[in-house]
């Protein structure tokens, strides 16, 4: 019980601890446990990424191997993976060898045009779901419209009334909003964030939050 | 119009348009691209892994630098690892404990220093109404503080506090518009993106810039 | 009133082709509106203008292929006002996408510019571990970064000479669609004093504005309009100033979409 419970979360008190007084310290012995970290959890990581590249071929084989919906293409996955280790095997990878080529002609066009996809719903969206319920509402699709408007060159050009109010184009207006209210609201969110934050690394450093230990023993 | 000689070229437009027909409706040419990319990507991250990670970080320094002590946070990611058989899966906690605390540690001063005193202390900064700034400056104090007000919820925001916290929701939906104008912006250049692609570079239609 | 229902439940795909008809024809039929510079974007041309043969500069291509329309402009074009006032550049991702992008651009532009692999610029290609990354690079690059993405010691590469940590770096500008810029800031600013800069997509840029005005950051680099104004002051026009008027009609008709709907949602809710 020690060993799988209270072990790991004193490795965890001790090591939040003497990690988070490091930070104090300005001494080359200081400097040498934080190298130390930075040196060793970049290894650990590299060994632990053997747990996602596992887990996703275990996936698709299960697919396959109960043929479950769509398991045709887990074959076009699972086939992918060797044919690009080939192809860096045989012609390196810089770019003017074949792996860089399937990476810059199927990888690249193929997940830039689903984002790219998005640009379609939230016409969509614009059409069917905004709507200007109430007065607070209505000041979001307005500040929207002149951020909108005043960050593409468009703004300038119909600001037809800058030489009576000067300061009042489009454009103006628009940063006037990022940089005072836009940049207050997002300030407050952030120190909350932040504040959270460090809730969260208090609450791990001293065994609170224990969902990282996983099951139940 | 001067139509590109590569075959990758045309290879990426066949693949974006079998994405692009998702728009139309969900059919076998989507759902191809769908899983080709996954594959593609996890065999580039896989060689990635072990050409930038593995061999620089551990083949050559333990085989080549006689740096031996590395075979110990190996062993601690592997242990990471065991988590894909159930009955070994407690082992991942020790090197777990080992990451998330000392980066908790690591995290807590530098979030600290950067993301809450740095932020409350641009906050605090010449407030009046001599200069255009100045006045600005009340305009974004009392945006921060409403805005927290608000966020505290702990206190019934009714009165003096709940009209603080009203002002608070007026600077978040024109924050929260600002957003969505971005996002907008932001999803529309994707699209343009892929369009500059097929015309400029597939069609070679020279547009303008 | 039926109108109104009839207009307000078009099918979805009719909406898509309007849109992809805005955008599509402005990039056949430019209409050439001038590009204007804001002064976050400015800050950082500013910035880099100022350094020379002595600078060094490190770019992280932190992205990957879903946001490149909006930061590979922007990266390209940094690339090119670095190697245009010589400055020494490094670049590297912190995301396995991100170096196949870069290593492209890298190639391309170096030689555009007659630079040099390992004098002028030094390609640290890709390491696993985000954050862990920027950290181990504040007490020594060599830690995360023995060699670079070719597998040449750093310690066997002219530039690197005298390169050895942070301080040794004039400006960090960190290229990303995801939270990673705020790594530099709380592991490389705030420890080390790190001058930096982000390019991020429009979706997070005006979440990064209290940072700007805090000085926290030196500027900042917002989606392709943000792009097209650093091509605007490097007087080098590309894929981001092409689609400038694409995107100022289809934020016209998405302004459009969401007047028609309004004014259709107040007349039914009259009736």
């Amino acid at each position: 019980m020690f060993l799988k419970r209270q072990l790991p979360l004193l490795i965890t008190l001790i090591c939040g601890i003497v990690w988070g007084v490091q930070y104090f310290i300005p001494h080359p012995a200081s400097d040498a446990v934080y190298s130390f970290y930075t040196d060793w959890a970049l290894v650990i990581g590299l060994f632990a990424a053997i747990l996602g590249f596992i887990s996703i071929i275990r996936l698709h084989s299960m697919k396959i191997k109960y043929h479950a919906k769509n398991w045709q293409f887990s074959v076009v996955t699972l086939a992918a993976m060797p044919v690009m280790i080939v192809a860096a095997l045989l012609t390196g990878t810089e770019s003017g060898g074949a792996f860089m080529w399937l990476y810059n002609y199927v990888e690249v066009p193929i997940e830039a045009t689903m984002f790219s996809l998005l640009a379609f719903y939230i016409a969509s969206a614009a059409y069917r779901a905004f709507r200007a319920r109430s007065a607070q509402a209505t000041a979001l699709l307005v500040a929207a419209a002149i951020v909108m408007l005043g960050r593409v060159p468009v703004g300038a050009q119909i600001s037809f009334w800058t030489h009576l109010f000067p300061g009042t184009s489009i454009p103006q207006v628009a940063s006037w909003i990022l940089n005072v209210p836009n940049m207050a609201a997002k300030r407050a969110i952030n120190l909350g964030v932040g504040l959270g934050m460090m809730m969260v690394s208090l609450k791990i450093i001293l065994g609170i939050e224990r969902t990282y230990l996983g099951g139940q023993d | 119009m001067h139509l590109s000689p590569s075959i990758g070229v045309w290879v990426a437009v066949f693949l974006t348009l079998c994405v692009f027909s998702f728009l139309y409706k969900d059919n076998p040419f989507y759902k191809f691209a769908e899983h080709l990319v996954v594959g593609v990507s996890i065999g580039y991250g896989m060689v990635l892994w072990y050409t930038q990670g593995i061999l620089p970080k551990f083949v050559t320094p333990f085989f080549k630098e006689g740096k031996y002590i590395y075979i110990i946070p190996a062993i601690l990611g592997t242990m990471i690892a065991m988590q894909l058989v159930r009955k070994y899966a407690w082992l991942a906690r020790f090197p777990m404990a080992f990451l998330l605390g000392a980066g908790s540690g690591i995290g807590l001063p530098r979030t600290m220093q950067a993301g809450v005193i740095k932020q409350l202390e641009a906050t605090m900064v010449p407030m009046g109404f001599s200069h255009l700034q100045y006045v600005w400056n009340i305009v974004i104090f009392v945006g921060v503080l409403s805005v927290l007000i608000y966020f505290f919820f702990s206190k019934e925001h009714k009165g003096v506090f709940g009209g603080i916290a009203n002002i608070g929701i007026w600077y978040l939906m024109i924050g929260f518009g600002a957003t969505f104008g971005y996002t907008v912006m932001a999803r529309l250049s994707l699209f343009i993106g892929r369009m500059l692609f097929i015309i400029q570079t597939a069609l070679g239609v020279q547009v303008a810039g | 009133m039926k109108f109104w229902e009839k207009l307000l439940s078009i099918d979805r795909r009719i909406i898509y082709l309007v849109i992809a008809i805005t955008v599509i024809l402005p990039l056949f039929v430019p209409t050439g509106w001038p590009i204007n510079v804001t002064y976050e974007v400015k800050n950082i041309y500013d910035y880099v203008e100022n350094l020379g043969p002595d600078g060094v500069v490190l770019l992280s291509a932190d992205y990957d292929a879903s946001t490149l329309a909006e930061l590979q402009p922007m990266f390209d074009t940094s690339l090119r006002h670095c190697f245009s006032r010589d400055v020494k550049v490094m670049v590297m991702s912190l995301y396995p996408q991100g170096v196949g992008l870069a290593e492209m651009s890298l190639k391309r532009i170096a030689k555009e510019y007659n630079k040099v692999n390992g004098v002028d610029y030094c390609f640290l290609g890709y390491r696993p571990g985000a954050s862990i990354i920027i950290m181990g690079m504040g007490s020594n690059i060599r830690i995360p970064f023995p060699s670079d993405y070719y597998g040449t010691p750093l310690k066997d590469i002219p530039m690197m000479k005298g390169i050895n940590n942070f301080s040794d770096i004039d400006l960090v500008i960190s290229f990303s669609g995801t939270g990673i810029v705020a790594s530099w800031l709380y592991y490389a600013h705030e420890p080390y004093n790190q001058d930096i800069a982000w390019g991020v997509t429009a979706v997070m840029a005006s979440d990064y504005y209290p940072f700007l005005q805090s000085h926290q950051i030196v500027g900042l680099i917002g989606g392709m309009k943000g792009a097209a104004e650093y091509e605007t002051l490097i007087s080098k026009p590309g894929l981001a100033t092409s689609g400038m008027d694409a995107q100022s009609w289809a934020h016209i008709m998405i302004i459009i979409f969401i007047i028609i709907g309004n004014i259709g949602y107040l007349a039914m809710r009259k009736k």
